[in-house]
């Protein structure tokens, strides 16, 4: 039982934990019913799928200039997504292409009737 | 190692088939957006997973370039292509193209016959005054 393999071993079963992010994502896409949904499930493996992936890619190349390479693509990751999900999801929002029954909480709604109204005091 | 590759794979290929089969049914732009950018992260995982087998370093620059390509794609499509105008980006049907095209013609016809026999070739406006 050498170090190599125990860091093989858990490199395997992070690349497995992202790809069933990935799938879960997947399903996600394609059961869900408005585009809000959809976003929520695509999220999954942008985030946390992508970091398990690299992290078992980083235990099985073991060196350092690759390791500062994969975080700059979870950095990047994580600074674009957020800003795409949002303007995904707003522009959705603002068509008309949410399905407003099923929203539990609509604050953006709130706020836009809030707006509409003319001031009365 | 090989059945990390398999089961990862396989996992994989059935995320990606469904991101596309959302990707085709639509039913608006922003649907197709999140799954192409759902595809495009699924193809980092597997460029990266493909990498992990072989333990090559020579792909990783691609999963930078992947992971800031998707996004350009989904912020311009949100910014400027969410408003879907009722009928614009439709097939026609072989009748409208066809009625298009006499159209086409006839402004094309008109354009030559109306031509003003006084000004032929053009006014004299501009001309070297001799």
């Amino acid at each position: 039982m050498s170090v190599t393999l125990v860091l093989d071993v858990i490199a395997g079963a992070l690349l497995l934990g992202g790809a069933f992010l990935a799938f879960a994502a997947g399903l996600g896409l394609a059961r869900f019913p408005d585009v809000l949904a959809r976003t929520h499930a695509a999220t999954k493996p942008q985030v946390l799928g992508l970091i398990l992936v690299l992290s078992g890619l980083a235990l099985r190349l073991r060196g350092e200039p690759i390791v500062w390479m994969l975080l700059l693509v979870v950095l990047f990751q994580m600074l674009t997504s957020p800003v795409a999900a949002h303007m995904v999801s707003r522009a959705g929002y603002r068509t008309g292409k949410v399905r407003r029954d099923l929203l539990v909480a609509d604050d953006l709604g709130d706020d836009l009737d809030a707006a509409a109204r003319p001031a009365e005091d | 190692m090989i059945a990390v590759l398999v089961i990862g794979g396989l996992l994989l290929a059935a995320g990606a088939v469904l991101a596309l089969v959302r990707a085709e049914r639509g039913p608006t732009m922003l649907d197709r957006t999140v799954a192409l950018d759902t595809l495009t992260i699924i193809l980092v995982c597997g460029v990266a997973m493909e990498a992990a087998w072989s333990r090559r370093v020579d792909t990783v620059p691609m999963l930078v370039v992947l992971a800031l390509v998707g996004f350009v794609g989904s912020v311009t499509i949100a910014r400027f292509a969410s408003v879907e105008p009722e009928g614009e980006g439709r097939v026609l049907t072989r009748e409208e193209v066809a009625a298009l095209e006499a159209d086409r013609l006839r402004a094309m016809d008109e354009d030559l016959t109306s031509r003003d026999e006084e000004n032929h070739g053009g006014s004299a406006q501009g001309e070297v005054a001799r």
